[in-house]
């Protein structure tokens, strides 16, 4: 049983098809937290102790997020920059997180082909994820590949549905069994791993 | 007097004034000498424009002395007068039982007999309360070491006119009386313990009144809004203490003092030193008029070799003592010259002294005439003094003075004054004060007062508009005046009058509306918000959010808005000219009229044009993209 905790960070949710749907079909699920940052801190003032706190009473910690640029909206970038204190999250007096799990949900416009070497961004999505699995190393959590949803520009509803009903079905595994990290990282997506290892 | 001779003496005394003080102002001589000079013109000796009534104006005038007592006690708190207490019995104690000692030792060895050698030295030794407070305070130096000090002595020379009084009487060997203002002698015929329990009476009541019950008195007069009648309670209480003192026969300047000192922490302060200081110039000035006009010059004409004489033995007598004190009471060179030269001259005490001691036979009218001149030239001369120390001696002492003479800095300095203290100010204030931030409050309105000093905030009643208001506030020293009022024309006035008197402000503001904002911000206001926008806005969040807008698609509508706001002003602002009248005219149609504010956002609405984060444009490519694909991949 993990107690998991959606960051989920979209600044534009009223126009919102996939995101919206995803957080809405998981909405009401029992140890599942979701915290929606841009709702909660509209004017970027993070409550730091708040956010720590809620860290430390969850096991698995997902950041939800449309890929902006490559990387996630900017104010989960400020709740980086403020929750992971040093003292707290990592360094000699912190390690307050250790032993948690993290992984990034990501929708992404383009489709999965142009995430390659030849492709047209150049790089497959894991190597976009180095800062955040960076920041889950210093602070001595296991990063799970990214969960990944490509190619939203073109879905129409019917597979909008079957996504979030999927990550629906996902999340709940994730929350009822024990995610074996270590046979996590042998898979680019984490949507693979949890269909073979956790069937 | 008629009325018509009322008048009359009105327009001569205010002429003089007016023509004499500021021309020697400008000359660099000081209001005091300005009023002598002015007085010995219009005097019977020059164009004999008053005659012999300038005694009796005289006495009148020296009312000015006791509110000036009053007002000085107003800025003394009583901890700082304890503090004193070394100063102004150990100084002023030796200061006059010193001087006193020489001049009769002088007057005997010269002409006087024994009796009146003691009656001289006491009376001469007292220096002039009224001439070197004025000047002191006219200089700014009153908060100097030295002009501590110099309080100190005349506080204690104040004190003692009651003792000299009773020792004169006793010389004179029999009872006597006068009716004068400033002092008289016991007039209510009790034995000696009795009259001792009526003074602590009084005096206890004046205490306990002041400290408990003036509060309430005040604040009542003031919520009525009337200012005269705020004028005419703390004249009313003045002349009362004044009549008090003279029954149980106490000095009424010592009694008007304590009373400062009671209220000195009261939040009416700056109301009744604003009510009162013209009263107290008007006066002072007329008793400096009529102690110049009151110079018998015919007899200093015919007895001008002793009279100069007397004059430089008694200047020079009080300036070595006076010079020696102060360097036993640790002054340093500079301060203690200042020291010195203040109060080297005899004061208006003197006047009623020597008149006391005529009537009661010690002195003959020459003998008294002659001192009179004495004293008046000594008073004459004393901005003289203040000069010659100013220019001569000052300059050379600064090279011996290792660093400059520390002002006794007055502790309501803060770097915020914060006019204006309602719902609005109040809400400011405990923004900068969470931000360890000191303010002065001034507010006027004596409920906010009574409520915000429960909660400990030091908060002043009165009406900062008023120049002297402003600047007892601290205007000199702080670094930010904010403006928080709610009223229009007292926010304009108060902005010209800090533009005027304080230019170094920076001055942070809340206008009315628009057209209030620009025009401030035209004044050269550092900022000005509009006093309703901010909190219309954060409330119109609210209410997108209760129309199902996401948080922050609600907060970046806001953030639009007050961007477009602002913009706006800014274009007004380049136009502005307020000499154009169809500009004035357009921003006072705009700021009046919502249909101009409406119609140009009809033409700009935020939801329009907020596109962050959209992808509709970038799906619309995206399928444009996949469609050649597809029909290329055919």
């Amino acid at each position: 049983m993990n107690r998991i905790l959606i960051l989920f960070a979209h600044p534009l949710q009223q126009k919102s098809r996939i995101n919206a749907q995803m957080i809405k079909s998981i909405e009401g699920l029992e140890n599942v937290t979701i915290n929606n940052l841009y709702n909660n801190y509209p004017d970027f003032f993070i409550d730091v102790n708040k956010e720590q706190d809620l860290l430390t009473q969850h096991d698995l910690i997902i950041w939800h997020h449309p890929f902006y640029w490559y990387s996630a909206p900017s104010i989960l970038k400020e709740w980086f920059d403020l929750v992971l204190e040093h003292g707290f999250a990592f360094g000699k007096n912190g390690g307050e997180l250790k032993g948690k799990t993290c992984m990034n949900v990501i929708t992404t416009g383009a489709r999965k082909e142009t995430y390659t070497y030849n492709g047209f961004n150049r790089y497959p999505l894991n190597a976009f994820m180095i800062p955040f699995e960076q920041s889950a190393h210093l602070c001595q959590m296991n990063y799970l590949p990214p969960y990944a949803v490509h190619g939203s520009h073109l879905l129409d509803d019917n597979e909008v549905n079957s996504i979030a009903r999927q990550y629906k079905a996902d999340i709940i595994k994730l929350r009822d069994y024990d995610i074996p990290c270590s046979n996590f990282k042998k898979f680019e997506y984490s949507n693979d791993a949890i269909s073979q290892l956790m069937p | 007097m008629t009325q018509d001779s009322i008048f009359l003496n009105s327009i001569i005394y205010l002429t003089a004034a007016v023509v004499s003080v500021p021309i020697a102002k400008k000359a660099g001589l000081g209001s005091v000498l300005g009023y002598l000079l002015a007085g010995i013109i219009i005097g019977p000796h020059a164009l004999h424009l008053v005659g012999n009534e300038g005694a009796e104006i005289m006495h009148f005038a020296e009312f000015g002395v006791v509110i000036m007592l009053f007002l000085i006690g107003l800025e003394l708190h009583p901890s700082m007068l304890w503090q004193m207490k070394r100063q102004i019995f150990g100084l002023g104690g030796l200061q006059i039982g010193i001087t006193a000692s020489i001049i009769t030792v002088l007057s005997a060895f010269f002409w006087l007999n024994l009796t009146q050698a003691v009656t001289t030295g006491l009376i001469l030794a007292i220096s002039s309360t009224a001439i070197v407070l004025q000047t002191l305070s006219e200089k700014g130096l009153l908060k100097t070491q030295a002009g501590q000090h110099s309080f100190s002595v005349l506080l204690m020379q104040d004190i003692s006119v009651i003792p000299i009084l009773s020792i004169i009487a006793l010389l004179a060997g029999e009872a006597a009386s006068s009716g004068d203002l400033i002092v008289t002698e016991n007039v209510v015929a009790h034995e000696g313990w009795q009259k001792f329990l009526i003074i602590i009476a009084i005096v206890a009541f004046i205490i306990i009144a002041g400290r408990f019950f003036a509060h309430y008195l005040f604040r009542f007069i003031a919520e009525t809004k009337m200012r005269e009648i705020f004028t005419a309670t703390a004249l009313l209480m003045i002349i009362s203490i004044t009549l008090a003192m003279n029954y149980v026969g106490l000095s009424p300047a010592l009694g008007t003092f304590i009373a400062g000192v009671v209220l000195a922490n009261s939040e009416y302060r700056h109301e009744l030193e604003n009510n009162l200081e013209p009263f107290k110039g008007l006066l002072l000035g007329l008793f400096f008029i009529s102690v110049g006009a009151n110079i018998d010059f015919i007899l200093l004409k015919n007895n001008l070799l002793t009279i100069v004489f007397i004059l430089s033995l008694l200047i020079i007598t009080k300036l070595i003592v006076l010079y020696i004190l102060g360097r036993a009471f640790k002054l340093n060179y500079s301060q203690n010259m200042l020291f010195t030269f203040s109060l080297a001259q005899s004061g208006e005490f003197a006047f009623v002294l020597i008149s006391f001691a005529t009537q009661n036979g010690i002195y003959d009218s020459f003998t008294s005439g002659v001192l009179l001149i004495v004293v008046a030239l000594s008073m004459l001369i004393t901005p003289l003094l203040f000069i010659i120390n100013e220019k001569w001696i000052q300059p050379k002492l600064a090279k011996i003075d290792a660093k400059p003479p520390e002002d006794i800095i007055d502790n309501e300095t803060n770097p915020v004054i914060i006019a204006g203290f309602g719902r609005f100010g109040m809400v400011l204030g405990r923004f900068l004060v969470a931000n360890g931030i000191k303010a002065t409050i001034i507010d006027n309105n004596p409920h906010n007062i009574d409520y915000l000093r429960k909660f400990g905030y030091k908060v002043y009643y009165g009406d900062i508009t008023n120049a002297n208001t402003l600047k007892s506030a601290g205007a000199e020293e702080a670094k930010i005046l904010v403006i928080t009022m709610n009223d229009r024309n007292q926010i304009d006035s108060l902005v010209n009058v800090a533009k005027r008197n304080h230019p170094h402000l920076k001055l942070i503001v809340r206008g009315i509306d628009i057209a209030h904002a620009l025009e401030l911000k035209n004044k050269g206001v550092d900022a000005v918000k509009q006093e309703t926008f901010g909190s219309a806005v954060s409330l119109g969040i609210e209410a997108l959010k209760n129309l199902d807008f996401n948080s922050y698609q609600a907060q970046r509508a806001a953030n639009t808005f007050k961007h477009l706001g602002q913009q706006l002003m800014d274009k007004l602002q380049q136009r502005y000219s307020p000499d154009d009248p169809h500009f004035v005219m357009e921003t006072k149609k705009f700021s009046e009229h919502l249909e101009n504010i409406l119609l140009m956002q009809q033409k700009h609405p935020i939801q329009d044009m907020d596109c962050a984060w959209d992808p509709e444009s970038l799906i619309e490519e995206a399928k444009e993209h996949h469609l050649k694909q597809n029909k290329n991949e055919n």
